[in-house]
């Protein structure tokens, strides 16, 4: 039954986004009314949709067996929650939850949005009516989460027991919102680009959805870091893993579309770049779906290998990007302006922050499907070492670093020199005090620990210092509420930087096999392995060690479990982790050693470790706060 | 040529050093980090190069996982046509253990591989098998 109202559900709504996708468009050619229905058939699609996705959750909750896709990710003893989160633990489910997601954006764009700007509007859902048509026919066709299991089952799988975790409950969502919400400013561009005309006030209602929609990806990604290194258990918070990258990619290109954004809208010129931009970023963000969904990636990520999804998500993205390409390379002509750039220039400093971000993300594309590419071509195995990575970001992001700050300070048209003079003083505290810092207190350094705290205190001081600026020079207070969520943001990534530079110079490791009742010297502290006991949970059994750590502050007690799951037979790592502000201690028990009474440990120092992601919440949160003020001044407008 | 010209001139004549530059710094470090690939019958007949780091994949043979003292790990990789013994020193990860697929950086060393500090990488679901291992027994 179930599964007949869910496909019967998938088919209504891709009959509805077939429809969606041509009806506007023709309508604007014609100029009849075929127009309005944009707004109508967006709603009906997100019903539909939302009632297949009603029907699989309520299969998942039912442990309705005779369905493929929840007998091979659910099973009776699967706690409640995780039932829940099961519906996008695998690929058919995830896909749905994708354009569940979709639907939900072209919902909110309509309602919110259309007043607006009716024209354009319509033309970006029927542009995303093309998307939805591509992505429901490849759930229909080739990952079909309705299927029927080929004979009787009675107890399911399990759910791959490293998503059973209530950070993974969030952090598909939060992701997936962000990756698919760049189908709004794709949309929007395609728009721009069918009407050959693009005004600079449209990037007044559009703005809110692109910080938005970047403030998603950020979150979704720090979920991701923050769960990958409590559940991994290797205490890491960053692999370059192409996973990760996939989702990296997508949102290098949002920020650089935020910052170009603001020239667009300011000064009415980059407006092809604009769209170019805004084009390059769904598509990766489609790619980033395609690596993960497809089964190519060695990773957890990799639930598939059907090689006919993988082949069908290529030609969409093919699809997509060869039209919206042609139609570029036909209408960029139209948006070019005539505007001379001065080299000091707010709007050069803008355009050098999104040349760093783009290279940035190619480089990341090179490393992720060089590999890929030279294995489909049968050239060998290869894979791209997470050193490369690393040095590119840093190279590419340190230049960056000098530039935020002066960017900034810097005006539109032509920059008063006397602002940058004062940006001296700044830039000198930056450099001495640190450094001033580490020679007193005699930390190790290396010259990338220095240019870290210097990157640091240079952003902060200079974000601060212009903060202060605005605030005390202007009664009225508007420029500073104008700029406010771009001053939490930078003072949100300074933190950042702060965390990474601390996590990767200052972080230590052991492991170390100890004896129970006996204890080991680590990190100046103490660490007694006291006990060793079974523990139950819902659907398995843990072997659990009690470790207790003394210091000079006092005592803390450890409980790192090791899980064996039920329907699994290897073991996974629960680690133990005290965590405040300033450093982390992590303890993960590895396999006993000689019998049972020795075993292996892992212990970790992080110092300054969760500063990494709430530096990227408060750079969230600047995203928000912007999409709730521009989108209030918009209503009051 | 007027001076708006000339600063023209220079100004993209200092862009196309520094792009070059970028490019060049960016292409050696993608090919200083290229790791190759190979499976246990590739690194006996020789394919792989000696004395350089790699990744060999296999299936880790039921029965040939040793947790020795001191945490040395050692067991046989497999891709069921022939045999490498792997050593590794540290906690094994998730999802590693006899019967599964696992993917080993580090160096072979008279008849054994040596696998790097966090060498062991098996972050993928209980029933992955390597693309090296799958291929061979598509071949078979």
């Amino acid at each position: 039954m179930i599964s007949f109202f869910g496909n019967l559900a998938l088919v209504i709504s891709l009959a509805l986004a077939l429809v969606l996708s041509l009806f506007p468009i023709v309508g604007y050619f014609l100029n009849n009314e075929w127009k309005s229905l944009a707004r109508p058939l967006t709603l009906l699609i997100f019903i539909a949709i939302a009632i297949a996705y009603i029907l699989l959750t309520s299969a998942f909750l039912n442990d309705e067996f005779s369905i493929l896709y929840v007998a091979s990710n659910s099973n009776t003893q699967l706690p409640l929650i995780y039932k829940f989160t099961a519906v996008w633990g695998g690929h058919e489910g995830s896909m749905l939850l994708w354009v569940l997601f979709l639907s939900v954006w072209s919902v909110a764009l309509a309602m919110i949005s259309l007043r607006h700007d009716p024209v354009t509007v319509s033309l970006s859902l029927s542009v995303i009516g093309f998307v939805l048509l591509g992505i429901i026919g490849f759930i229909f066709f080739t990952s079909n989460p309705f299927d029927l299991s080929p004979r009787i089952i009675t107890e399911g799988n399990d759910l791959n027991p490293l998503l059973q975790d209530p950070g993974m409950a969030i952090h598909p969502p939060m992701l997936y919102l962000g990756y698919v919400g760049l189908a709004i400013p794709f949309a929007f561009s395609v728009a721009i680009l069918i009407q050959g005309k693009f005004q600079q006030q449209q990037l007044t209602w559009l703005r809110p959805w692109l910080s938005l929609c970047w403030a998603f990806l950020t979150i979704g990604i720090t979920l991701g870091s923050w769960w990958a290194y409590y559940e991994l258990g290797w205490g890491g918070w960053w692999f370059w893993d192409p996973v990760e990258n996939a989702s990296f990619m997508p949102w290098l290109i949002a920020t650089a579309l935020i910052h170009s954004a603001t020239v667009t809208e300011s000064r009415g010129s980059f407006k092809s770049w604009f769209i170019l931009l805004s084009i390059i970023g769904f598509a990766l963000s489609l790619l980033g779906t395609f690596l993960v969904r497809s089964g190519v990636l060695v990773s957890v990520h990799a639930f598939a290998s059907d090689p006919s999804r993988g082949l069908f998500i290529l030609v969409l993205i093919g699809l997509i990007l060869g039209i919206s390409l042609l139609l570029f390379a036909l209408r960029a002509r139209v948006f070019t302006s005539n505007q001379n750039l001065n080299l000091l220039s707010k709007e050069s400093f803008l355009l050098a922050n999104n040349l760093f971000l783009l290279v940035a993300s190619l480089s990341i594309l090179l490393g992720t499907i060089y590999p890929l590419i030279l294995d489909g071509m049968g050239l060998g195995k290869i894979s791209v070492g997470a050193p490369y990575f690393d040095l590119i970001f840093l190279y590419l992001m340190i230049p960056l670093m000098l530039l935020i700050g002066l960017g900034i300070h810097s005006d539109w048209i032509k920059s008063s020199s006397s602002k940058f003079r004062k940006l001296i003083k700044v830039a000198i505290i930056a450099v001495i005090l640190p450094t001033l810092i580490i020679f007193i207190l005699d930390l190790d350094f290396s010259i990338f620990t220095l240019v870290g705290y210097w990157s640091f205190l240079w952003i902060l001081l200079s974000t601060l210092v212009w903060a202060g600026q605005l605030f005390f020079n202007d009664k009225s207070k508007v420029a500073f509420r104008q700029q406010l969520p771009m001053i939490i943001a930078h003072s949100g990534l300074a933190i950042f930087i702060f965390g990474v530079t601390c996590v990767n110079n200052y972080s230590q490791t052991i492991e170390e096999v100890v004896a129970l009742n006996s204890s080991i010297e680590f990190n100046e502290r103490e660490w007694f392995f006291g006990d060793l006991r079974e523990v139950e949970g819902p659907n398995y059994l843990a072997i659990e060690a009690e470790v207790i750590m003394t210091d000079a502050n006092g005592t803390i007690n450890f409980n790192p479990q090791r899980r064996i799951y039920s329907n699994q037979s290897s073991a996974m790592t629960e680690a133990s982790i005290d965590a405040n502000l300033s450093r982390d201690l992590f303890v993960a028990l590895g396999d006993p050693v000689n019998g049972s009474s020795e075993w292996g440990f892992r212990f970790q120092y992080r110092p300054f470790i969760r500063l990494i992601w709430l530096g990227a919440l408060i750079m969230a949160i600047g995203g928000i706060i912007s999409t709730i003020m521009n989108h209030r001044k918009l209503r009051l407008a | 040529m007027t001076k708006k010209r000339i600063q023209r001139i220079l100004f993209i004549a200092i862009l196309i050093a520094l792009v070059s530059i970028g490019l060049n710094l960016i292409w050696n470090a993608f090919e200083e980090n290229l790791l190759y690939s190979f499976s246990p019958t590739q690194v006996l007949n020789n394919e792989a190069p000696a004395e350089q780091t790699i990744r060999l994949a296999g299936m880790v043979k039921e029965g040939s996982l040793i947790n020795g003292t001191d945490l040395l790990v050692e067991f046989t990789l497999t891709d069921f046509l022939n045999e490498v013994t792997v050593q590794y020193r540290g906690i094994t990860p998730d999802l590693f253990g006899e019967g599964q697929g696992v993917v080993v950086q580090g160096m072979m060393r008279d008849d054994i591989f040596y696998a790097n500090e966090n060498g062991l990488l098996a972050k993928h679901d209980e029933n992955y098998m390597p693309p090296e291992v799958a291929d061979i027994l598509m071949n078979q």
